[in-house]
């Protein structure tokens, strides 16, 4: 199983290990550091797992992961080092179910979330806390460890193509098919603990069916947007 | 991609072209009988079982040009004829409506309903034939058969198949710019207010939940549209209120269907692009259309009844005038094959290889004519 085979055909989400942390980083267990370790979603709800070596070009896959039956469709990672909860990763499927993953020696399976007929498209983790995008245009955010719902948003009319998250201010984006793209701030009471959320802007992309959308920075002052049949990619900065 | 996206988009392509012929056989007026036969003929062939059987094989879509090819048959199945230029106008409204009809899909299983209320309307052209009819209703079965069970996941993938085979089609149609659907750009007006599609929910509400999933709050927040809740759903039985108006016959009432053609020069730099790229698919493209149109039973027109011409201009000099303005790459080829013992046939089909050739190492010629040849002489 050729790694170039895999990028031309799967959904591929990279995650960094060792000394240069760029967004998305964790240790992965007894490996060289360096080293990075990939994840790709697949077709037949796979999710496969590879090692690449800091140096040499011997790419090897090193676990094939179980959780889905249907077409994976994102995969969303974090460091857990230094924090209470130890997920690492949460997959998401075309019939909304997500899987929830810690890494170590292996990927153990910690919990599932049942989808309820929609497809999940997009899936975000950040301190954990799960959010995922519907494909009725609802946002929810779970408890990674426990995969406990606590917030369910109403936020758009059709269907959820993107979230993105902007990790040093808790911010959240969601982009929808109804043209609209909703900038939301994440955070946990300090009482209870329980993951609070805030809108704070929503942005109509005029007559453009959006179909991605990302922040530009980490602290979520500007995102880009792309359409269906748009030739150009829109940015929107906050000022 | 989803390889179940063939027969909606040839049912609804055809649904669409009916709609456009019969609007024109009254504006033109065509006497009832003439009109009729001409309806029932073109159903009749669309419906034919051993095309249904073809259509429904699970495959991937091909280009517009091979399925302009399959309908620029169908629209001669009878004693009708078209040209170049009305032909190509019937191909690009066709084409803008049933994009118009995906784009606003409030879900992605919606586009059965589209099918269904062009199969509804087309079952009215030919109430008075019971073949035709019950050929229809067959179909009807067919793709309950074969949709009925998707998942939304899978009608999603269809929905995305579809609207990439639509991609950059920026033709402006008199009737979507009248109706306010469409602005002068080409681009069509997405709303932000009306029904929610059945299954979601209004936006605008927050509710959070403690670990036992009880509700602890609701908050409102500012979401931008002025959407209200979905009324009921639409029906997916043989019969019944299908609720969502995509779909049905725009041009009932007798309106002048024109299309604007000047000042797309954007327009046509795009789709002069797609037409001349080389089309990695070409050899598997002709073999799907042998077969397809090999399943068309196109009848010969028997006795005395003389043909007749549509136009689908207003005027035979603005057809003529469409014509001479359409640029030469931009003309659809239309690739007459023949399922008849031909004696031109052998050297039509070596000079169509010929211009599907595909620049890669040199295969010999003979073997890939042999192939087809052999398909067609099994007809």
């Amino acid at each position: 199983k050729g790694i170039i085979t895999c990028i031309s055909c799967f959904q591929i989400h990279f995650l960094f290990s060792g000394s240069t942390p760029p967004i998305n980083t964790f240790p992965h267990g007894p490996t060289i550091s360096g080293a990075l370790v990939l994840a790709a979603g697949t077709w037949s709800g796979q999710v496969l797992v590879f090692d690449i070596p800091a140096k040499g070009p011997n790419i090897v896959l090193s676990e094939e992961l179980a959780g889905h039956q249907t077409p994976v469709t994102d995969i969303a990672t974090e460091s857990a080092q230094g924090q209470d909860c130890v997920v690492d990763m949460v997959t998401a499927d075309d019939s909304g179910l997500l899987c929830v993953w810690r890494s170590g020696p292996e990927f153990t399976l910690l919990t599932c979330i049942p989808g309820f007929g929609v497809p999940c498209p997009s899936v975000q983790l950040w301190q954990g806390i799960i959010a995922a995008g519907y494909g009725n245009g609802q946002i929810r955010l779970y408890e990674a460890t426990t995969g406990t719902l606590h917030v369910q948003i109403n936020a758009h009319a059709r269907a959820i193509c993107a979230l993105d998250l902007a990790p040093e201010m808790g911010k959240l984006l969601s982009a929808a098919e109804d043209t609209f793209v909703h900038i939301w701030k994440l955070s946990r009471s300090p009482e209870s603990g329980y993951i609070e959320v805030e809108h704070c802007h929503g942005e109509c992309v005029f007559d453009t069916q959006v179909c991605g959308a990302r922040f530009c920075d980490p602290s979520g002052n500007s995102f880009a947007v792309t359409g269906y049949d748009l030739a150009e990619i829109l940015r929107f900065s906050s000022v | 991609m989803s390889m179940r996206t063939l027969p909606l988009l040839f049912l609804n392509l055809g649904g669409e072209m009916l709609y456009i012929l019969d609007q024109r056989l009254r504006a033109q007026n065509i006497p009832v009988d003439k009109a009729r036969k001409v309806l029932n003929d073109i159903i009749s062939t669309m419906f034919s079982r051993k095309f249904m059987e073809e259509l429904f094989k699970p495959q991937e879509l091909y280009s517009k040009k091979a399925l302009r090819t399959v309908y620029d048959r169908l629209a001669h199945a009878s004693i009708m004829r078209l040209n170049q230029a009305s032909m190509d106008k019937l191909y690009d409204l066709m084409t803008m409506a049933f994009k118009y009809q995906v784009l606003l899909c409030p879900r992605p299983k919606d586009v059965l309903l589209v099918t269904f209320n062009h199969l509804d309307a087309i079952k009215g052209f030919i109430q008075d034939s019971p073949t035709i009819l019950h050929q229809v209703d067959e179909t009807f079965r067919q793709l309950t058969e074969t949709y009925g069970g998707l998942s939304a996941g899978e009608f999603q993938l269809i929905r995305q198949t579809l609207l990439i085979f639509f991609q950059d089609l920026h033709i402006r149609v008199s009737i979507f710019l009248k109706e306010r659907v469409q602005s002068s750009n080409g681009r069509f007006v997405l709303p932000v207010s009306g029904p929610v599609p059945w299954g979601t929910e209004v936006p605008g509400v927050i509710r959070m939940f403690n670990k036992k999933g009880e509700e602890i709050r609701k908050i409102e927040f500012k979401h931008g549209g002025n959407y209200v809740a979905a009324l009921r759903e639409g029906s997916f039985e043989l019969h019944g209120d299908r609720v969502l108006k995509l779909g049905t016959n725009m041009y009932s009432v007798n309106r002048p269907v024109e299309t604007h053609m000047s000042g797309a020069s954007k327009n046509l730099a795009s789709r002069t692009q797609e037409s001349i790229a080389p089309n990695p698919l070409a050899k598997e493209e002709l073999n799907f259309l042998a077969r397809l149109m090999g399943g068309m039973e196109i009848k010969k027109p028997s006795g005395p009844e003389p043909g007749f011409r549509l136009n689908l201009f207003t005027t035979d000099e603005e057809e003529e005038q469409a014509a001479l303005t359409r640029p030469e790459e931009l003309s659809y080829e239309v690739i007459n094959i023949q399922a008849t013992q031909d004696q031109r046939r052998n050297e039509e089909l070596a000079r169509i290889m010929g211009e599907f050739e595909i620049t890669e190492q040199p295969r010999s010629s003979a073997s890939k004519g042999d192939d087809l040849l052999a398909m067609m002489d099994g007809l």
